[in-house]
């Protein structure tokens, strides 16, 4: 016999897609599930199905509801040695080409685009990249493009330049007011910033590097298979995908269609021929 | 299902080097571990047990017979079909990995089928995920707070789930076989 609950959390998913169209229905359940469970209680819902009712019929409550079903938690470079290993290993690769887009897929707030926007510009690529900034989260991209970050976090973000092989001080690219560090805008001037879902839209460019990190963990198998197609079909022959520190391509059926090209770092190369 | 924390991997090499090659379930376990470090805890236990002992990987199906640790900054969760996830979902008190969030998630896809155990301990994580075993009519032990390295985090699972069996690790091992048997 199913659940209550479980048939609460599929209707009320089904309700959103339906009504709004974000497709949560082939999200990993488990934390989902979490996360909707505590929306729940903050917003003082008895059970799912109170809450479906009054995402149906209260404009207001979904938009507050989306940033529990979306994780938002980014550093700047975090996971240094990722982006090391863009630097040292990746960056090479793309130097050659005369152009170059990239594409931070699922770019919540922001931070992942701002450190890889550094890096270019450490590098001498900037002047040559078009960064394709997208999320299913409005909100969050009103954050990202803003680039305004809380002042405490910042000394992790600078610790995590430098151990990133970081070749400028990150304080040469903010300013610091009323609590907040406001990051300069110019590194921001090559960016688009989009609403695109890895579930129900297609692919819009081809790029040399597609880094999308910790998105993939709130996919189910084939759902994440989706996007990892996504991205094989966004890429060039030989375009790079990273991925975060704690998710790979093992499991996926076009596992094939790419090599291990920083196994460590999670940094995938599509082949030249699939 | 085991949480542990402070002094908890002196308890686990009490416990896990005696799992038989065949233990006939699938071991999920949350160490507190700092987030910023790569973690040893497969390395030590790996070449100690007859089980197979790694880091869990997203979407990663549970084998019986293996024994699988939350990686450090991430929350390590069970799903309904046998898959692992990980999340980068906020902390549970000041805590990734969470044990409540394992022990929530496993109560909720496995309900009786789960066996939740508290070990050693400085905080009260795992309290309220035990608890939810409990209400799922899964089984739960709890490690005796007096042999414990630290007491907090079993009285807490124990006052906040009276019904666990609280045993030391000799005990807990002896009433694994049983259940095994």
């Amino acid at each position: 016999m199913t659940k209550t609950d479980d048939i609460e959390l599929r209707l009320l998913l089904e309700a959103i897609y339906q009504r709004y169209h974000y497709d949560f229905r082939g999200y990993s359940v488990a934390s989902l599930k979490r996360r909707l469970n505590q929306a729940r209680q903050k917003f003082g819902f008895e059970n799912l199905s109170k809450m479906q009712e009054s995402i149906l019929h209260d404009p207001e409550t979904f938009p507050r509801m989306l940033s529990y079903l979306t994780v938002q938690v980014s550093d700047m470079f975090r996971d240094p040695a990722y982006f090391r290993s863009i630097r040292d290993n990746v960056v090479p690769y793309l130097r050659t080409y005369p152009s170059l887009k990239v594409w931070v897929a699922g770019c919540s707030t922001g931070e992942e685009l701002y450190s890889l926007a550094i890096l270019f510009r450490e590098e001498g690529l900037e002047s040559r990249t078009l960064f394709y900034c997208t999320d299913i989260n409005a909100e969050a991209l009103h954050k990202a493009e803003a680039g305004v970050y809380d002042i405490v976090r910042v000394a992790q973000f600078t610790e995590n330049h430098q151990r990133s092989g970081g070749k400028t001080s990150l304080s040469e690219y903010y300013t610091a007011a009323y609590g907040a560090a406001v990051f300069d805008k110019t590194l921001r001037k090559n960016a688009v910033f989009s609403d695109h879902s890895l579930v129900t839209d297609s692919v819009f460019a081809e790029v040399q590097l597609v880094s999308c990190r910790n998105v993939l963990i709130y996919f189910d198998r084939q759902l994440q298979d989706q996007a990892i197609g996504l991205f094989r079909d966004s890429l060039v022959r030989r375009g790079f995908l990273g991925l975060g520190s704690k998710e790979s391509l093992r499991f996926s059926k076009y596992v094939s269609d790419f090599t291990e090209f920083d196994k460590q770092n999670r940094i995938y190369q599509r082949r030249e021929v699939l | 299902m085991i949480g542990a924390s402070a002094g908890g991997v002196e308890a686990l090499l009490a416990l896990l080097p005696a799992l038989p090659k065949e233990f006939p379930a699938p071991v999920a376990i949350v160490v507190h571990v700092p987030p910023d470090r790569h973690s040893l805890l497969t390395e030590i236990f790996d070449w100690k047990c007859e089980v197979g002992v790694k880091e869990a990987e997203d979407k990663e199906m549970m084998q019986a017979g293996c024994v699988y640790f939350a990686p450090p900054d991430y929350h390590l969760l069970v799903e309904r079909n046998g898959h692992l996830s990980l999340s980068l979902d906020e902390p549970v008190m000041y805590s990734r990995p969470s044990i409540d969030v394992l022990f929530e998630s496993a109560a909720d896809a496995f309900g009786p089928a789960v066996l939740g155990i508290i070990l050693t301990g400085a905080n009260s994580d795992g309290a309220k995920g035990l608890q939810a075993i409990c209400a799922a009519g899964g089984m739960a032990w709890v490690q005796d707070p007096k042999t414990a390295h630290s007491s907090a985090m079993p009285t807490a699972a124990i006052s906040a789930c009276p019904e666990a069996r609280t045993l030391d690790l000799a005990g807990i091992l002896e009433n694994l076989a049983r259940q095994v048997a």
